[in-house]
């Protein structure tokens, strides 16, 4: 029986890796007119954009909310990635474009990062831990939440000077279609650090998935594991979000697909469908939408619509089990 | 704190004159007297329109969300949280896109048609879900709303007036100027027959049985309400742009220390939605002057920290 499932998941990871790895191939030669040498550069840019992006995010989702112990929320929804463009506005906005915290990039990305874990941490201990709020509580103070951080950050990038703000739009507005390229090959490297930090914590968060008490008794540091967690998920989060921008919804579309497809509590095996399921979405469908149906629009407005329309039905399944 | 109707009427003057005389040009009553001068053209071109518009928008957006949570019976319900400010967006999108010389008129119907039709949507939703949660149906809504606003950004993407739609909609009052704000003024009808209709929209919030053995025409009032919902979002929308929590926190403000008898609130909602917008858009003038922030930046970040601290307050929701 125990085998059987693990075959049969086998199996599922091995077809969506060549699902994700047809559509890249789909994406980097499908259609190439004019100079192959300026093209295809600039694809696999997008590509590894793309792929980036979809696994930090499924790796950062499937962590977060197995210690939140929930499967509606993602950090995206909570506002933490709105996290990143708070500091970055608050940084411009008190010290200038000159300051050696936007000049050296190191700086400025390990600034960010401090910042979005101590709001994960904040909104962990005064949320989550407390334990007292039910979830639709936490969800729809998670949306106001990230709801205030964007209207303060537009706030603030109102009444900055001029000059500044044309310095800082260009640190700030990534998306798909302006994917930050120089920052490529720093976030690979930091994904693979943060998956060679993790791959340590894979066993413990399966046993987390027992609850607290249960966690603690069989000998996890829980609150140590959480703050490990939380950590790993911001420098996840920040780093896609520097790079693409915000993705608001993919985490949801993915973790939970990933729970339904695969039968499973190890989060190895979630984290690893999570993420092809998440390079599938992003590049397939920017594929889809580019080639197939031939339109101008962005995979992250497809994905705000499918996302919204999946979040309310998973809210409307969560209110049927609740009563 | 129990606020009097007529101390909320005196700010709300007091910020009238506040508002009146500031701004990148100097004006002082003085200059008023001198029916000649410059400064009584600018005055009267766009001073005076811009407070006649902000009147007009915190009035209307306040009880246009008022009369949703007495229909919804749910305190969380409002033009923000329900998809209405959003389905108004994408029917002028719609208008934009089908007329290349779209006019006022066509982008109202088109507004006033979708608003309608999404806050109908809305409520038949909402008739639907078994848990009528306090918090779970604002969820719903704003979720609703955003993939209503997906489907704009999508529409907007694939006709290019993507540009347009952004611009179009940031609430502001920095560019009412007379001739182009008095549309506004079909709040002031629709503010009076709320006002009538009180009583009604109170039984119908009751539900559906309740309503129909006290005699009363179900459908046909929550009907109004809705048509009254659909209009003044949809003015506001077209006019100033889109002015998020307005209508959710000030009758939530309201009915905190005067309790929900309709008649009785009405007068206050209208009185605090003008103070509070009043307010923000002084603020949104003073910080960066002689520049200044949209309204709709300063409403959203006061609104929605106002709305947390209302989410987390009392122990009324807590397990």
């Amino acid at each position: 029986m125990q085998n059987n499932v693990k075959k049969r998941n086998t199996v599922k990871i091995l077809i969506l890796l060549v699902i994700a790895i047809v559509s890249i191939i789909g994406f980097l030669f499908y259609n190439i007119q004019g100079s192959f040498s300026y093209a295809f550069p600039k694809r696999v840019v997008r590509v590894c954009a793309m792929t980036i992006t979809g696994i930090a995010i499924a790796y950062a989702t499937v962590m977060f909310q197995t210690v939140t112990r929930n499967r509606i929320l993602t950090p995206s929804i909570i506002g933490i990635d709105s996290m990143y463009e708070v500091v970055q506005t608050v940084i411009y906005f008190f010290l200038g474009s000159a300051s050696i915290f936007v000049v050296d990039r190191y700086l400025n990305f390990g600034t960010a990062i401090v910042a979005m874990v101590i709001f994960a941490i904040l909104l962990y201990r005064f949320l989550f831990r407390a334990d007292k709020y039910p979830i639709f509580l936490l969800l729809l103070a998670g949306m106001i939440i990230g709801t205030l951080l964007g209207s303060l950050v537009n706030f603030l990038q109102v009444i900055i000077d001029p000059i500044e703000y044309l310095s800082l739009q260009n640190r700030l507005f990534a998306s798909f279609t302006n994917v930050k390229s120089e920052l490529v090959g720093i976030s690979a490297i930091i994904l693979i650090a943060c998956f060679l930090y993790g791959a340590r914590l894979m066993r413990d968060l399966d046993v987390m998935n027992l609850g607290r008490d249960n966690a603690i008794n069989l000998g996890i540091d829980y609150d140590k594991i959480v703050l490990r967690v939380l950590i790993l998920a911001s420098i996840l989060l920040a780093t896609s979000t520097a790079l693409v921008g915000p993705v608001t919804f993919l985490g949801l579309i993915v973790s939970n697909l990933a729970y339904q497809f695969l039968v499973t509590y190890k989060h190895s095996i979630l984290i690893l469908g999570a993420s092809l399921i998440s390079i599938i979405a992003l590049v397939g469908g920017q594929f889809l939408v580019l080639h197939v149906f031939e339109l101008q629009t962005t995979i992250s407005v497809i994905i705000n619509f499918i996302g919204g329309l999946y979040f309310i039905y998973l809210l409307l399944k969560e209110s049927r089990s609740a009563r | 704190m129990k606020l009097k109707l007529w101390m909320l009427v005196t700010a709300a003057i007091v910020l009238s004159f506040v508002s009146l005389f500031i701004g990148a040009i100097d004006i002082t009553p003085k200059d008023l007297l001198d029916f000649q001068s410059d400064e009584v053209e600018i005055f009267l071109a766009s001073r005076l329109p811009r407070l006649m518009a902000i009147i007009l928008t915190g009035a209307g957006m306040s009880i246009a969300g008022l009369i949703m949570q007495t229909l919804s019976r749910n305190k969380f319900v409002s033009p923000t949280t329900s998809g209405t400010l959003d389905a108004a967006k994408l029917g002028i999108v719609i208008s934009m896109v089908f007329f290349t010389n779209v006019t006022y008129m066509e982008k109202i119907i088109f507004g006033f048609a979708c608003a309608l039709i999404g806050t109908f949507i809305f409520m038949r939703l909402l008739d639907r879900i078994k848990l009528k949660d306090v918090i779970f149906v604002p969820l719903i809504g704003i979720m609703f709303g955003n993939i209503i606003s997906s489907i704009s950004t999508f529409i907007g993407y694939e006709a290019d007036v993507l540009q347009n739609v952004s611009s179009f909609f940031l609430g502001s009052f920095t560019l009412v100027v007379s001739g182009r704000y008095e549309l506004l003024y079909v709040a002031v009808p629709a503010i009076i027959l709320a006002y009538i209709f009180a009583n009604k929209f109170m039984v119908a919030g009751m539900g559906e049985d309740f309503a129909k053995n006290l005699g009363l025409s179900y459908k046909t009032v929550l009907n109004i309400g809705l048509i009254l919902i659909a209009i003044i979002s949809t003015i506001v929308v077209l006019t100033v742009g889109s002015i998020p929590f307005l209508g959710l926190i000030v009758p939530n403000l309201v009915s905190l220390y005067l309790g929900d008898n309709l008649r009785k609130v009405i007068p206050h909602t209208v009185a605090l939605g003008v103070v509070f917008l009043l307010a923000c858009d002084i603020v949104s003038r003073i910080i960066v002057a002689p520049y200044e922030i949209p309204v709709n930046t300063t409403v959203a970040v006061i609104g929605s920290a106002i709305f947390l601290v209302m989410l987390f307050r009392g122990k009324a929701y807590a397990k």
